[in-house]
């Protein structure tokens, strides 16, 4: 079930920022203990995927496959240090798997596989080809008339892919509701600025275009990510696109808002500075 | 001999023919930083694009280009040149008789700490399938400078696969390659290795070293270019000895080894093969290179075991 739902709002939102800082410790952990990964990319989406993964989303950790459960699926798969931290923080496997990602035959590989770890809904890493799948859950859904939302996360630059546009046509096309995509508007991708190496603004004209309802807010304020997601579950009779704005490499500060940290693993000494950034940004 | 990094080797490569022809041009999608090409970018600006994430689109715009006379090369992981741009590279530019030259790169166990969405063990096994391309994995710097500059005098299409990351010399600076022609970097009386690309070329050349020791003499054959392929070399060292072994970074469906069954079968070589590469039933996994390389049973000794099954 959600994890804290009931509690008093200004609790409900210390928590939710301290286990955002949990999975930063995680990310930066992982990453450097791997000594390969995607810091900046998961650090963008902590806030998010803490929200989701710590308050908002209907799942079970004893029950990884619960029918009706909540879907998350990380279509930008390369993000997966910030999904494998929240399934181990919330008990899906032992946290001291974390320290296994990218190693040899590890459950943790460098992108999601669904079949390898209990809680990854979906496997991802070729970047479009999680959204499509989104779709495909939060139509199963419909069909089934099981009322379980799906959340898709999407890079900016993964707005690129072809198939993200032929998704969200499909999910307008069938009204999927219960569809919410997260758009990590950090505006970073590989190469450079994700509005540099192709533009694709004015997103949230795009989606509106697409009959989605669009709603925009600042992906690390806590409060308003919390308010977005409950928004978006209302019922609208259309998917709903969230454009969170973000920063990538959020919480770590030699990373913040740097192309290089796209894939970089900290040094033994950066790893330093960074346990510090993100401990002094936990009150 | 030295190491060099083969990225580097790439990007230097086509810097040069880009000076000499300007219908030289790369195209990108968001991998530019990857597949190392900034001196080019640096160099001709204006003949540098970068479409973002979008494979398909990567294909499909080298294709256009190539219809007005260019020569695109066209780079992103062999996973995505493959899976996620098929249709356009097959139609697009090769059906449509254009002169697009696809660079898959972190092949197989190279793609390593990715894992295993990101490891193209069907790549070959696809291209093969596309009538009329050429189809390259050079097994160091040289060769693969060799064969950028084959690409791109081409009037065809082909299909690069390249392992980024350093790769010892194995040949004399300058030496010549050519489509459909291996090269024979040992002969031996008591079978034939066949190896396709840098990382199994060079495992091939170590299984030949543990096989000497045991008393066993093998030909080792550098493929260079999978399709046009070196039949008459394959004939000739495989009915001599009737041993053979094939070394793939690949799926043992469709490439190399189905390549070299097909020949021995229709030439009537009466030889017994074995197929090193990652198993029919096998998705890739995460890891070091190394690792992987001895996890899928593609090292050295893997490859000598499978020489000494045949006896
Ligand atoms: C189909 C595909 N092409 C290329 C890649 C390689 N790649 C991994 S991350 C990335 C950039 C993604 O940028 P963005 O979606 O903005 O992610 P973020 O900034 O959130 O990390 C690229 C090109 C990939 N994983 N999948
Ligand atoms: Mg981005």
């Amino acid at each position: 079930m959600t994890a804290n739902t009931q509690a008093k709002p200004g609790e409900r939102l210390r928590a939710l920022k301290g286990h955002a800082q949990d999975l930063r410790r995680a990310i930066v952990s992982m990453v450097h203990t791997a000594q390969s990964g995607h810091c900046g990319g998961s650090l963008s989406a902590a806030d998010i995927v803490s929200a989701l993964y710590f308050d908002i989303m209907n799942i079970d950790p004893s029950q990884p496959r619960m029918p009706g459960r909540d879907r998350f699926v990380l279509s930008k798969g390369h993000a997966c240090p910030v999904l494998y931290g929240a399934l181990a923080l919330r008990g899906y496997f032992p946290v001291d798997e974390l320290s296994t990602l990218r190693k040899n035959d590890s459950r943790l590989q460098g992108h999601p596989v669904s079949t390898y770890l209990p809680g990854v809904d979906a496997t991802a890493g070729s970047l479009g080809l999680g959204f499509a799948q989104a779709v495909g859950m939060a139509l199963e859904g419909r069909m089934l008339k099981a009322p379980y939302f799906v959340y898709a996360l999407l890079g900016d630059g993964e707005l690129n892919e072809g198939v993200v546009w032929e998704a969200a046509s499909t999910a307008s096309k069938f009204g999927l509701e219960r569809l919410i995509a997260i758009v990590d508007r950090n505006n970073l991708q590989n190469d450079g600025k994700a509005d540099d190496i192709m533009p694709m603004e004015p997103i949230d004209k795009k989606f509106e275009a697409f009959n989605w309802r669009v709603l925009a807010v600042d992906g690390h304020d806590m409060a308003a990510v919390l308010a977005a997601l409950e928004e978006a579950r209302k019922p609208a009779g259309k998917p709903t696109c969230i454009i969170a704005r973000t920063i990538k490499g959020k919480g770590v500060s030699f990373m913040e808002d740097k192309r290089e940290w796209h894939g970089k693993p900290p040094s033994d000494d950066e790893y330093g500075i960074a346990c510090k950034d993100i401990e002094g940004g936990c009150v | 001999m030295a190491d060099r990094e083969m990225r580097a080797v790439y990007a230097q490569t086509l810097v040069d023919l880009g000076a000499l022809d300007p219908r030289i041009c790369v195209v990108e999608a968001d991998l530019a930083r990857a597949t190392g090409t900034g001196p080019f970018a640096k160099a001709y600006p204006e003949r540098f694009v970068n479409v973002g994430v979008a494979e398909a689109n990567l294909v499909g715009v080298a294709s256009g280009l190539s219809a007005t006379g260019k020569k695109p090369f066209a780079a992103t992981f062999a996973c995505f040149a493959s899976r996620r741009a098929y249709d356009q590279f097959f139609l697009s530019a090769n059906y449509a008789g254009l002169n697009v030259t696809l660079v898959g790169t972190d092949p197989g166990v190279t793609a390593a700490f990715n894992g295993g969405t990101h490891m193209p063990l069907e790549d070959l096994a696809l291209m093969r399938a596309v009538p009329g391309l050429a189809i390259v994995e050079p097994s160091d710097p040289v060769s693969l400078e060799a064969a950028v500059r084959i690409a791109a005098a081409s009037d065809g299409c082909t299909y690069l696969r390249l392992q980024r990351k350093s790769a010892p010399e194995l040949y004399p600076a300058g030496e010549h390659f050519e489509l459909g022609k291996a090269k024979l970097l040992r002969q031996g009386k008591d079978l034939l290795i066949v190896a396709l690309g840098a990382l199994m070329v060079s495992e091939a050349k170590k299984a030949a070293e543990l096989l000497a020791a045991d008393g066993l003499e093998a030909t080792v054959l550098d493929l260079f270019s999978l399709a046009p392929i070196d039949r008459a070399a394959i004939v000739k060292y495989a009915s001599a000895s009737g041993r053979v072994v094939s070394c793939e970074n690949h799926r043992v469906t469709g490439g190399l080894g189905s390549a070299i069954a097909e020949i021995l079968a229709e030439e009537g070589v009466r030889a017994k093969l074995r197929r090193v590469g990652v198993g029919a039933d096998q998705f890739g996994e995460v890891g070091t290179q190394d690792w992987l390389a001895d996890h899928f049973k593609l090292s050295a000794p893997h490859i000598a075991a499978a020489a000494k099954s045949l006896f």
